[in-house]
């Protein structure tokens, strides 16, 4: 499956980006066979307003079915939700950490937004 | 890093003043201006400028002349009555359409419904905002162009950065001069900061707005001081305003006296604690430790 | 006519100068409505205390979806601007807090699955006091889209002769919104070095916004003459000087109109007007002593 990570960086060692919709990378890990992909949010991270909608709608559209994240706020919570994409804030570490945990089944799913998100 | 945003809700209060106060008081404190409306701090702080940066707080239309039908289109689906209408001159031809640029408030509708793609929709300079060095420590603070809008947009941007810097440079305090009223700057201003201090004036109004901005601190969920400048105004009012705080669970930050030490100050280019050694600036230093113990959570009460 | 009373900033005395001026113009038998456009922070009501006789919910157009008729086909989320409305894996999701109600989402939609509903921010007010029509917006805290209901509190009918709105602080959405369309502006500043600062910003957006208008010099004092040579720098008239005095801010801190506890106020209220009325016919105003 697809997961794609919040990144400060393009690779598998760049710190996880605590923040979800001004994050400046998503790092798309296919966990099965390990490949990934940096897609650069630049355009959201400096978006007017609702960037965490536009970063959650990003990621559905890269197929992905699970965020790991630092937190993310209730607008962002419920376009990922929607899109069917599991949620999982409070992750640290570098990119290549965060997956392995992930994998290792050391992670659990938010049920809800961690942060209050209005910008 | 703690970051303290002092807000006033009605203006005029004196906020600046107080936050410039602070940025002297406060051991090598970043400090960023999100009250771009009335951006006063550097007056007193006198700015080096060191990075200037363009400002874009949305998209604008633009109609190009060459390109525009004179459908009215774009006219008949602007809810912001943006489109004006020029007549042509000789009563025969179709009008001519123009954005008025004030009015427009980026919503892109013209532009997707206008045929033959006469609406330019593009990104509007709406200001500059700027990194600079006081004799305090750094400013980060902005400049918008005539009639442009502060935004939550701007002032995230520039907290953000001072933030950063911050961060960078280890500093125990970050100082933001909020943005005045209940609306999205001052919402942007406040949201995940660890103390917000609100100052206000012993009036019936000063007292009307506290209670409106303590609601909204709340809402988000951050600790609130009050602080009650000019208070010899009217002593009974300004402990009234200090009992109904703490009985609705806001700290005291404590009270200033009326002075006219204040625009003395400024006329000085000078803080108030800089400016006056008296009363006023031991009432302010006070004001000052209450803060820092609260933001450190040092005081628990 | 319509006259809009603003200030580069708050806290410089505009509410002061809009509701004394209401009242003393009041007195002399004009019919004036009072009309509080400083939405988030509305003030007026606790000097003018006035009677509310209505009391309408303001509400903006947002996007209701119906999800048996929407196709999934994403038209709506690629016009909004404000990111208001999503749509992923073809499920729509709205957040009408951001909406600024353009209809954008409604017109572009091809299933026709789209409906707008009105969304509250606050309320419109009308009422009277004494001898003043009273008006005011008042938002609800934590909403952001006051450009909305300044404009419905703008436009509310009335049959007064003359319309005193008391915008917002600033010079950005909100008090343009509340300037636009005011046959006059007074500009009222103190004379400190921020006051002039936030003055000489919101002579710039007036000037942008090309209506005619003058400065009224709050908390004058005769030794600080700061605010009359930057006012003469930029070419604008001084409409009033109202000397800074103790007793002015007691009484307003009660809740007092100043011009009713202080009854020798009322002719700086009154010449103010004589020379908005010059200024406004394009007859050059007398500089006031
Ligand atoms: S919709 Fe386009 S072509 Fe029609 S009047 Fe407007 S700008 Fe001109
Ligand atoms: S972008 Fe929106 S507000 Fe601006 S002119 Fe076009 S329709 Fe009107
Ligand atoms: S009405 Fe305009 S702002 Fe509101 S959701 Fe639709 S497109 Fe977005
Ligand atoms: S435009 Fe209409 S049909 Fe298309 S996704 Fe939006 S609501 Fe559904």
């Amino acid at each position: 499956m697809k997961i794609a990570v919040t990144s400060e960086g393009s690779t598998l060692e760049a710190a996880v980006d605590p923040r979800f919709g001004r994050c400046k990378y998503f790092i798309v890990v296919d966990t099965d066979t390990g490949a990934f992909e940096a897609v650069d949010n630049v355009q959201n991270l400096n978006a007017a307003q609702g960037a965490g909608i536009q970063s959650a709608e990003t990621v559905v559209n890269q197929g992905a079915e699970a965020v790991l994240t630092g937190h993310c706020g209730p607008k962002a919570f419920r376009t990922l939700s929607t899109g069917e994409v599991k949620i999982y804030v409070g992750v640290e570490g570098t990119v290549r950490e965060a997956v392995e945990a992930f994998k290792a089944g050391k992670l659990q799913a938010s049920e809800n937004a961690d942060v209050e998100g209005h910008w | 890093m703690k970051e303290i945003i002092i807000i006033s809700g009605k203006g005029g209060t004196g906020k600046t003043s107080l936050t410039g106060a602070f940025a002297a008081l406060a051991e090598n404190p970043v400090l960023a201006d999100c009250d771009v409306d009335a951006a006063d701090l550097h007056l007193i702080l006198k700015p080096k400028i060191l990075e200037t940066h363009d400002f874009s707080g949305g998209k604008q239309a633009r109609i190009e002349p060459d390109k525009c039908t004179g459908c009215a289109t774009c006219e008949e689906v602007c809810r912001f009555g943006a489109i004006r209408r020029i007549p042509a001159k000789d009563d025969i031809s179709p009008p001519f359409f123009a954005v008025d640029p004030v009015a427009c408030e980026g919503c892109g509708v013209c532009a997707w419904f206008c045929i033959p793609k006469a609406v330019q929709f593009e990104d509007a300079l709406n200001g500059h905002w700027f990194v600079s060095e006081t004799r305090f420590g750094c400013l980060v603070h902005a400049k918008l162009g005539v009639a442009e809008e502060n935004s939550g947009k701007l002032v995230t941007l520039v907290r953000n950065r001072a933030k950063q810097i911050a961060k960078e440079r280890n500093c125990p305090y970050l100082l933001v001069d909020g943005s005045p009223g209940i609306g999205c700057p001052v919402i942007a201003s406040l949201t995940g900061a660890d103390l917000v201090v609100i100052v206000t004036e012993p009036t019936v109004s000063g007292e009307h707005d506290l209670a409106r901005v303590a609601d909204l601190a709340k809402h988000f969920g951050i600790p609130v001081a009050v602080c009650v400048n000019k208070a010899d105004i009217n002593p009974g009012m300004a402990d009234r305003i200090r009992v109904n705080a703490e009985a609705r669970g806001l700290s005291f930050a404590g009270t200033v006296p009326y002075d006219k030490a204040v625009t003395a100050a400024q006329v000085a280019q000078l803080t108030i604690v800089e400016h006056d050694r008296g009363e006023l600036g031991k009432a302010v230093r006070k004001v000052w430790e209450r803060v820092t113990a609260l933001a450190d959570g040092k005081d628990t009460k | 006519m319509k006259i809009a009373i603003a200030s580069g900033k708050g806290g410089t005395g505009k509410t002061t100068v809009a509701t004394c001026l209401a009242q003393v113009l009041a007195e002399t038998g004009l019919r004036v409505r009072y009309l509080d456009c400083d939405v988030e922070e509305p003030n007026g009501h606790l000097f003018l205390h006035p009677e509310i006789y209505e009391s309408k919910p303001v509400t903006v157009p947002v996007p209701e979806v119906d999800r048996e008729k929407c196709v999934g086909c994403g038209l709506c989320a690629k016009i909004c601007q404000y990111a208001a409305i999503a749509c992923v894996k073809k499920k729509v999701v709205t957040f009408p807090e951001l909406c600024h109600g353009c209809g954008g989402c409604a017109r572009v939609c091809p299933a026709g699955a789209i409906r707008e509903v009105g969304r509250g921010i606050g309320v419109a007010e009308t009422g009277r006091s004494c001898k003043i029509d009273f008006a005011q917006g008042c938002l609800r805290v934590g909403e952001a889209m006051s450009p909305s209901l300044i404009r419905q509190v703008r436009d509310i009918p009335t049959g007064a002769e003359l319309d005193i709105i008391d915008a917002p602080p600033g010079t950005s959405c909100p008090a343009i919104t509340a300037i636009r369309g005011a046959d006059f502006v007074l500009l009222v500043t103190e004379p400190t070095p921020f006051g002039l600062n936030d003055l000489a910003l919101a002579l710039d957006m007036v000037r942008e916004l090309d209506i005619p208008r003058a400065v009224v010099v709050n908390r004058h004092e005769d030794e600080n003459l700061s605010a009359r040579k930057f006012c003469s720098e930029r070419h604008v008239q001084i409409a009033a000087e109202i000397p800074d005095d103790r007793r002015v801010a007691e009484a307003y801190s009660q809740g007092l109109l100043p011009v009713i506890a202080l009854p020798e106020y009322r002719p700086y209220f009154l010449d103010l007007w004589a020379n908005v009325n010059k200024l406004a016919t394009g007859t050059p105003g007398k500089e006031p002593a």
